[in-house]
């Protein structure tokens, strides 16, 4: 119902925003038509459908004096609607999420069968829209997965609190992304966008209409990633239960905290400089026009100084979770507990002033390579101490292999390859050789892919239990660890050799002698992509039909395993006290919260 | 079946905490509009340097910014009479804010009716010029919405000591507007 109401709303704000346009136009004596009228109507789209979809019901009626409907919808229906709750705004982050990391892996499939064979199955354009498409899909996943569906149902439960900072812009936060996916969906049947998802002008200023839709949809995309920062950071610093000192918090806490900020202050200029694109499209500005006086690589300034932060909101909170999960199961306190938060306020404070690495061959003044390149390998002192917590805590632990933690165990050796692979990178000399070839293909992939998106799945097997109340197949979930380990590893070493020997990114044909190469990733990567049936069918099948789960299968120490699986609508039946460090393990007496009655029956959600 | 988590996310919070929440994320808020300002300045810089056109009408970006600084001093005026409950002051404060908005805007658009002819949006100096005025006029605009927003719910006398954040708020913003202006009006006007 609630669905409905909010897609008439997008159809009347869409048909508002296309007439008043076209009125002006025709007012003014210009032709009637262009872009403007699609910009200007997916606005006001966007803001029908949050209208209808509860924005007007549960807050908007405030801003006019009137009275908000207060109520929180229970039962399955509260999963499409606009509701308040942390933990259904989590799971509805996560399942969106999923899908679009189905629909980005199809992509990516795509993309490997035509790199199979050097000639061209696909054709270029189409190959490009598929590899752009791929991009912002996948890119949009690994910022949103994790803070918006695990930081959501997690960070409240893990400090104490009954809800977020702001529950309201919670909701609103996540009823944002589905016009974002509707409009980058739209896009290939208007023309679709070949720039890939870095948009570089001067292609994304003459190319096919869908780059206008894709603009669309990500700037409405950084707005929700900046209210979805701005409520986490409010979160953590005003909502934290009673005797929870900010050194006391479950280190995932803090990855998040450092992620959100981040995403709070840099997104901005992501949505900058596409707007700025937009503008030299439809307003005849001449800001990356070089005819005009403009630069295009004024674009790759204002782009970077966020897109290389975002890798961070990307792989902090995968760090966070990695830590969380090798504490656990190692039974053992984090090693080095203020290290790591050092490493992650370091990260973010060296995240801002890196970003030019990404341009060392762009042609921009040649005495600010030598700065970006030493700034950047700065990174690796705050990103070796959180190596060292990981690497201390599982010195001589007992260490339990279950599948969240087989995953993180994974995340530590994917990530060593993925960082050793950006000092070449980072350098100037040989990155001169390796830009623009598969080697950053391979290097990226193996920071986001083998770092943040195999901490995601530790993430959800570890709070799969909390999160459903249900147990998930241990053996298929080993399998998918190991399976989805090994096939990694095959689908993209390869592709740092085929980097080294010369194959271009982005492209759809190549030359004979680096087939066998690709031939090898593709097959390794159908195999790759295989794994997640089964990981869907096991995660989906023990949702519905699993062994009911205990409050805390783990036997862990943190706040979110004190309260019952899944948590009543309020969390806890009584404000929790924290008296000591998260992960007390082996220290006798200690302990992170005073002792509370453990229910351990599932199902205290209604 | 429905329950309200309203009661229960109050009770560990009383509306004193209430308000530093509020006021926190506000602030938050801010610190992420001030990069977008930043990306557009140095967008600004990047581009042009110093360099500006000859074609500024001087007296009438000096006249708008002293009139909406002023409005800033009567927003004040709204928000401290909200806070002591003197409705008529918060009213007659909120509506002179709002009119010096507007008459702002007015200035906006006569600016921009010189400028069109000088230095279109196809110049490099255009670019910035509009970009930068237009991002600005439209938090303007959006302070003037919301401003009039405040008038409209609070004619029943709402806000009051006990319940002022909503003016607060909105005023706390229509400040911040006005500080990005003290930074955008030398930037286009008077750096050389």
């Amino acid at each position: 119902m609630a669905i409905l109401k909010g897609v008439l709303g997008a159809a009347v704000g869409y048909a508002l925003g296309f007439a008043l346009v076209a009125a002006v136009q025709l007012a003014m004596g210009n032709p009637v038509g262009g872009a403007a009228p699609v910009v200007i109507g997916s606005v006001l789209a966007t803001a029908g459908w949050l209208l209808g979809v509860g924005l007007w019901r549960a807050w908007a009626r405030e801003w006019f004096g009137l009275e908000p409907d207060r109520e929180t919808p229970t039962g399955p229906g509260r999963y499409f609607r606009f509701t308040t709750d942390h933990k259904v705004i989590g799971i509805q982050y996560l399942v969106t999420f999923v899908i679009v990391f189905g629909l980005a892996g199809l992509l990516a499939m795509v993309v490997r069968w035509e790199l199979l064979t050097p000639a061209a199955d696909l054709g270029g354009d189409a190959y490009n829209q598929v590899m752009s498409l791929h991009g912002i899909l996948m890119v949009a996943v690994a910022v949103a997965a994790v803070l918006g569906g695990l930081g959501n149902y997690c960070v409240p439960l893990m400090i104490g609190a009954r809800d977020m900072a702001f529950p309201r812009l919670n909701a609103l936060s996540y009823w944002l992304v589905p016009p974002v996916a509707a409009l980058l969906l739209t896009a290939p049947f208007v023309g679709g966008w070949d720039s890939g998802w870095t948009a570089y002008p001067p292609l994304s200023v003459v190319n096919g209409g869908g780059q206008v839709l894709f603009v669309v949809a990500i700037v409405i995309f950084g707005l929700s990633s900046i209210l979805g920062g701005l409520n986490a950071i409010a979160t953590i610093l005003r909502m934290r239960a009673p005797g929870m000192t900010l050194m006391r918090m479950p280190i995932f806490v803090w990855s998040v905290l450092a992620a959100s900020i981040i995403s709070l202050l840099f997104t901005q200029f992501f949505a900058a400089s596409l707007i700025l694109v937009l503008l030299d499209r439809v307003a005849g500005t001449t800001f990356f026009e070089a005819a005009g006086g403009g630069s295009p690589l004024l674009y790759q300034h204002l782009f970077w100084f966020y897109s290389h932060p975002a890798v961070y909101v990307m792989i902090l909170p995968g760090f966070g979770i990695t830590l969380e999960v090798l504490a656990h199961f190692s039974r053992k306190p984090l090693f080095a507990y203020k290290g790591a938060v050092a490493g992650f306020l370091g990260i973010v404070g060296l995240s801002g002033i890196v970003w030019a690495h990404h341009m060392f061959t762009s042609g921009m003044a040649h005495f600010m390579n030598i700065p970006f390149m030493a700034l950047t390998e700065l990174i690796s002192i705050p990103t070796g101490l959180v190596f060292l917590s990981a690497l201390g805590t599982i010195w001589r632990g007992r260490l339990w292999l279950r599948t969240p933690m087989l995953f993180a165990l994974a995340v530590l050796f994917n990530f060593a390859i993925g960082g050793v692979t950006g000092i070449y990178l980072a350098d100037v000399a040989t990155d001169l050789h390796l830009q623009d070839t598969y080697f950053v293909v391979a290097h990226f992939h193996y920071t986001i892919v083998g770092g943040e998106i195999f901490a995601l799945m530790a993430g959800i097997y570890y709070w799969y239990p909390k999160i459903t109340g249900r147990m998930y197949r241990e053996g298929l979930g080993r399998l998918h660890a190991v399976w989805m380990f090994l096939a990694f590893q095959l689908v993209f070493l390869p592709l740092f050799v085929a980097g080294i020997h010369g194959m271009n990114r982005r492209i759809n044909e190549y030359v004979e002698p680096l087939q066998g190469y690709n031939t090898f990733s593709s097959v390794a990567a159908f195999a790759l992509g295989a794994v997640f049936l089964v990981a869907l069918g096991n995660l989906a099948w023990s949702w519905a039909r699993g062994p009911v789960a205990e409050a805390n299968p783990w036997r862990a120490s943190t706040l979110e395993w004190t309260t019952s699986s899944p948590p009543p609508l309020h969390n806890f039946e009584r404000t929790p006290e924290v008296v000591g460090d998260p992960y007390p393990y082996g220290e006798p007496g200690a302990a992170h919260v005073r002792p509370v009655v453990v229910p351990t029956i599932a199902g205290g959600s209604e | 079946m429905a329950a309200t988590t309203e009661h229960l996310r109050h009770e560990a919070e009383s509306p004193a905490e209430r308000l530093r929440t509020n006021r926190l994320g506000l602030w938050l808020f801010i610190a992420s509009e001030s990069f977008l300002f930043a990306a557009l300045i140095s967008a600004r810089y990047y581009l042009l340097g110093t360099e500006r056109s000859e074609h500024l009408n001087q007296p009438l970006g000096f006249l708008i910014s002293l009139v909406l600084l002023t409005s800033s001093l009567f927003a004040y005026r709204a928000e401290t009479a909200a806070r002591f409950g003197d409705q008529r002051g918060f009213r007659r404060a909120t509506a002179t804010t709002i009119a010096l908005g507007l008459l702002f805007m007015v200035g906006v658009v006569l600016e921009w009716r010189e400028g069109l002819a000088f230095f279109p949006p196809s110049t490099l100096y255009g670019s910035a010029f509009f970009t930068l005025v237009g991002f600005h006029a439209f938090h303007v605009f959006t302070g003037i919405v919301a401003l009039a927003l405040l008038l409209w719910a609070g004619r029943d006398g709402r806000f009051g000591p006990e319940n002022h954040w909503p003016v607060e708020g909105v005023i706390k913003y229509w400040h911040f507007v006005d500080v990005a202006w003290v930074f955008i009006f030398p930037t286009l006007y008077l750096v050389k």
